[in-house]
């Protein structure tokens, strides 16, 4: 290839500058500016390191320079939309090292939540040319008066980790909020930056609406390597945490110049960064990174990172994104990766720099888990990733964005539905889907008319609607974005005798220390700490150093094991000639299992009944993942209840789950038990009471606006509470079950927290494919979900077993 | 503590002996005085749902007919000769102004061939003036004495509301959240009875003085109610 300055694309400027530098414009860069000068949309997918922040502003940059001086001020030129906060303050400060050195007058600046309110205010008087901030950010800006006049010079919008943005709320909205600049500025292409994924087309979709989306892909990088931990005859049967392997981690981190430790959860990145300096004898700076540390320690850490301090940092997906480090030479993948795509991107952290490939090594906690190290590897090495279904909008975020519509100016209805139609995500809203949410947002959507007088939006004697007061418009603001996180507690330092709270040392969920008493100790940021009590909203802790600590939420990964994993490990253990890529006590179970029970054949499902103690049990193996396999559990102990076999619990993980029983279950008809339509009238009268309907429920009714989660005087009396979602969801679904809330809030359960999809397909697939094996002991493979049993809380629907046990407490401690 | 002559009953409800007075707490959260006939029920706030709506959170507007479909169906198993409602029957003062036409005439037929009586709450502190049944401040049957707030000290013989008793219960490793009557066998606070109300957790400092001893719990379940301990409680 000829040096830069000969490609004809770049200005001269431009072409010196990268000469100067030493480097030569690639390829995918060229291109972009090429798409960009055709005015056409386009989805740029290349691995990190490969100069893509740069490929996406390059045109911008070139087109500023050569913009004629206007009469008036510009307004923004291009809007560059981050996932992150921290992304988007980075992205600037990277941006303006060819800006200063070009010498180009082009101002660009960031906007976040935590951008000071003097800065936030130029913004709006004098806009940036290139304005880089957060989707939430973006849904406030077009939800403001004067957002058409703003945006109407807008030539190009960027998305930045698109890939991780647009199969989601947030991604609706964004979606959403991309028609609207459409609207505003016709003219303005839409410029999409993407990791490696399985299916380009579907982002393509996603971003171009109606519109078409070019491709460009950037060289390949160099292979990954990646290595599994093998642990000849170590690996344990059962387990999340990988204590067999920490010293071999430990080493594997010495070898390195900087690793990233990757975990599933935060009870894995606590007990990692205990056991790792436990054996730490080298005082290596290690560091602790996940989402329930106070935000400024986990600045403290990423300040570190960027400047090459530390050795290893364990973390969960909280650096799944984000700024570059160079010198990350190692990603350390602690228990199942559980899905190829998101593994290539952890791997990707690691080296930026094309040429050299990245290294990475799987440590699988137990010997299923074996099993899909192997498969994700040899995934990862075809270039095999697992994909996305297609998205359909959510209608919550649809209202959310519709009121932010009217708090901006009057609309048409009509010319409303269209624009909303152009959005990827809503391409195929229904005209009757759309209404139900205009109703919605004015007065509730309650088919008794009881709230015209106190509509939100209004329709005028215009034909538009607005928002009916500025007070209204006013609190709508508070409350936009789509994200919901759940309610959080404060852990704080007790000081003093009267144990008043201190410092926060970072935030957990409601209920994630549930099975703590106060005075039991437990590990939190790294450090050993005693419950003193709860205080409202602060959880109260005093120091504990050197006890023998307590881990606080047993559960197993967030994510569940992709299906198109799930398949390539099933794949593996079915065919023996496979094997020989394992450890010999691996190899060896798998053995023991055949001889003793059976190895299904891929598309089979093995089925073993046998007794333990007292009690029968059912153990079942379709890996599909722990979210459906909770769903089946539930649904498998209603029908196995009316069979009178009286189940009295179960547990799951991602490969399989138990049920057991009082009475022997191996005369049950598998074929009828597992028939599919356990997905009809069991799933919604089972769903309908489900803790996790009403916690969709709550996140519905906070993203569509029917609860506000902040209020302009955020008060409480500390006396009644207000209103709890919980019976709003109750009284809902006896007067008006067709409500709009209850369908979304159904929707997102099936889709999200119970895997309903995943469920029905798993259940075809089994379709006279049921592998059944009466034992007289437990099997080699069913030891991993049965030592689950204990670690696990107890199962929902338990709320009246826990009333009768507390009273039965109190009725021995009375008769004592 | 031991309540005195706390039995179960096989309606779901617990009975127990109040200033010589047999009371039962109801699953539905009411209290029944056996002998008197009369039904108690606190905090019903009526019109919650269109109290919110007024001011832009469009809440379902079904809390009232909600609330009295279950006022009605304990009116008829129990067939009362009262029934004292014990404050903040509406949520606000212009609530009853807001009413459904229906709502008002189920309202008006429960006066029929029995005594309403409309205890006076800080929610509505006029009480109902278009409605049928006396309004007072506060009512007495025997030795027990029924208000809407509690005396602020341990008081024997009152039955009040006002503070929305809810209860967080632990066992078997994890929790559920109801609501409870909190009595220490001299008074007793029942649970809100409206569909919207939330609630206030025991543990919350606001019942320690109201009581001469840690409080016994008595859980609103499904089809019964529990007695759960002071030991079984925790805070939010």
């Amino acid at each position: 290839m000829d040096g830069a300055g000969a490609s004809p694309l770049l200005p001269t400027r431009f072409a010196d500058w990268f000469d100067q530098r030493g480097w030569r414009p690639r390829d995918h860069q060229l291109a972009m500016v090429e798409k960009g000068r055709a005015g056409r949309n386009v989805l740029l997918i290349a691995p990190t390191g490969g100069g893509k922040t740069l490929a996406g502003f390059l045109p911008s940059l070139i087109e500023l320079t050569q913009r004629p001086t206007p009469n008036s001020p510009p307004g923004v030129h291009t809007l560059y939309i981050s996932p992150l906060k921290a992304l988007a303050v980075d992205v600037e400060r990277n941006l303006m090292t060819p800006i200063a050195q070009m010498g180009l007058k082009i101002n660009a600046e960031s906007r976040t939540g935590d951008t000071g309110l003097a800065r936030r205010q130029r913004q709006r008087v004098k806009p940036p040319d290139i304005l880089l901030t957060t989707p939430e950010q973006l849904a406030l800006f077009c939800a403001w008066e004067g957002a058409r006049r703003y945006f109407e010079d807008l030539r190009c919008i960027i998305i930045d980790e698109v890939h991780a943005i647009w199969p989601s709320k947030r991604g609706d909205l964004l979606a959403l909020d991309i028609a609207r600049l459409s609207t505003f500025a016709p003219h303005c292409r839409r410029v999409g930056l993407s990791a490696t994924v399985d299916d380009p087309d579907l982002i393509r979709r996603w971003l171009g609406g109606a519109g078409e989306v070019d491709l460009v892909r950037g060289a390949p990088g160099a292979q990954p390597v990646v290595d599994v931990l093998l642990s000849e005859d170590r690996v344990p049967w059962a387990g999340h945490t990988a204590r067999h392997a920490m010293p071999e981690v430990y080493e594997a981190i010495r070898g390195a110049r900087t690793a990233l430790v990757f975990v599933n959860t935060r009870f894995q990145a606590e007990f990692a960064f205990q056991e790792l300096w436990r054996l730490n004898e080298d005082n290596l700076p290690i560091a602790l990174h996940h989402g329930s540390l106070a935000a400024e320690q986990r600045r403290k850490v990423e300040a570190a990172m960027t400047r090459g301090d530390l050795r290893a940092v364990v973390c969960t997906s909280t650096l799944d994104l984000g700024i570059d480090w160079g010198d990350v030479d190692l990603v350390i993948q602690l228990a199942s990766p559980k899905g190829a795509a998101r593994m290539v991107q952890r791997i990707g952290r690691a080296n930026h720099r094309l040429d050299e490939p990245s290294h990475a090594l799987f440590v699988p906690a137990n010997r299923f888990e074996m099993l899909e190290c192997q498969a994700a590897r040899e995934a990862i090495a075809e270039n095999a990733l697992d994909s996305e279904p297609e998205r359909i909008g959510a209608l919550d975020v649809l209202a959310q964005h519709i009121m932010g519509c009217a708090c901006s100016e009057p609309f048409d209805l009509m010319v409303l539905f269209e624009e909303v139609r152009r959005a990827g995500p809503y391409g195929g809203l229904a005209w009757e889907d759309f209404e139900g949410v205009v109703d919605f947002v004015a007065t509730g959507g309650y088919a008794l008319r009881a709230y015209d007088r106190y509509a939100r939006i209004v329709k005028g004697l215009d034909g538009l609607w607005r928002v009916r007061t500025a007070e209204m418009a006013l609190r709508h603001r508070l409350n936009i974005g789509a994200i919901v996180s759940p309610a959080m507690l404060s852990v704080r330092v007790a000081n003093g005798r009267r144990a008043t709270p201190g410092r926060k040392i970072g935030e957990v969920e409601e209920g994630y220390l549930e099975v703590l008493e106060p005075g039991d100790t437990f590990v939190f940021a790294g450090r050993i700490w005693r419950l003193a009590g709860l205080t409202g909203v602060d959880v109260l802790v005093t120091p504990a150093p050197g006890e023998d600590a307590k881990m606080p939420s047993w559960g197993g990964s967030k994510f569940a094991l992709s299906t198109f994993l799930a398949r390539r490990v099933r794949a593996m253990m079915s065919d023996a000639h496979h094997w020989q890529v394992l450890p010999r006590d691996v190899r060896e179970w798998l053995e023991i299992q055949r001889d003793r029970s059976a190895i299904p054949a891929e598309d089979d499902m093995l089925l073993e009944t046998f007794p333990r103690g007292q009690r029968h049990f059912l153990v079942c193996y379709p890996f599909e993942g722990r979210l459906a396999h909770t769903t089946l559990a539930m649904l498998l102990t209603r029908r196995l209840e009316r069979l009178g076999v009286g189940p009295l619990g179960f547990v799951c993980n991602d490969y399989a789950l138990a049920v057991w029983a009082i009475k022997p279950m191996q005369g049950v008809d598998f074929a009828e038990l597992f028939d599919r339509d356990m997905l009809g009238d069991d799933l919604e009268s089972w769903l309908a009471e489900s803790m996790m309907m009403k916690g969709s429920f709550k996140a519905c009714a906070l993203i569509s606006g029917l609860i506000e989660r902040r209020s302009r005087n955020d008060r409480k009396s500390g006396r009644q509470v207000t209103f709890s979602t919980d019976l709003i969801y109750d009284v809902l679904r006896r007067h008006q079950p067709d409500h709009l809330l209850l369908r979304c809030a159904r929707e997102d359960a099936a889709r999200g927290l119970i895997d309903v999809a995943r469920l029905s397909l798993m259940l075809a697939r089994i379709e006279g494919r049921i592998l059944h094996v009466p034992l007289e002991h437990l099997s080699p493979f069913s030891v991993s979900v049965i030592l689950e049993i204990g670690r696990q809380k107890s199962p929902g629907g338990a709320g009246e077993m826990i009333l009768v046990e507390a009273a039965d407490q109190l009725i021995a401690e009375a008769t004592a | 503590m031991k309540l005195q002559g706390l039995a179960a009953r096989p309606d779901g409800g617990l009975s127990f002996c109040l200033a010589d007075m047999e009371v039962v707490c109801r699953p539905s959260g009411a209290l029944w005085l056996v002998d008197q006939r009369a039904l108690v029920v606190a905090d019903l706030h009526f019109e919650k749902g269109s109290s919110y709506a007024r001011r832009g959170q469009l809440l379902p507007p079904y809390d009232t007919r909600e609330t009295l479909d279950r006022l009605e169906a304990e009116i008829d198993r129990l067939a009362p000769r009262t029934v004292v409602l014990l404050g903040d029957s509406f949520h606000d003062a212009a609530a009853e102004d807001r009413l459904a036409n229906d709502d008002r005439a189920r309202l008006l037929a429960l006066a029929g061939g029995r005594s309403l009586v409309w205890v006076q709450g800080n929610h509505d502190v006029t009480g109902p003036t278009s409605l049928l049944g006396d309004v007072v401040a506060y009512h007495v049957v025997g030795s027990l004495s029924f208000v809407h707030e509690p005396a602020r000290a341990p008081l024997r013989w009152e039955v009040a509301g006002h503070l929305h008793p809810c209860a967080r219960v632990r066992a078997l490793g994890s929790s559920v959240r109801r609501r409870c009557f909190a009595t220490d066998g001299e008074r007793i606070i029942l649970p809100a009875f409206g569909s919207l109300t939330g609630g206030l957790n025991l543990r919350d400092p606001a019942f320690a003085p109201l009581m001469r001893q840690p409080p016994l719990a008595l859980v609103l379940g499904v089809d019964r109610v529990h007695p759960v301990g002071w030991a079984s409680l925790r805070g939010d």
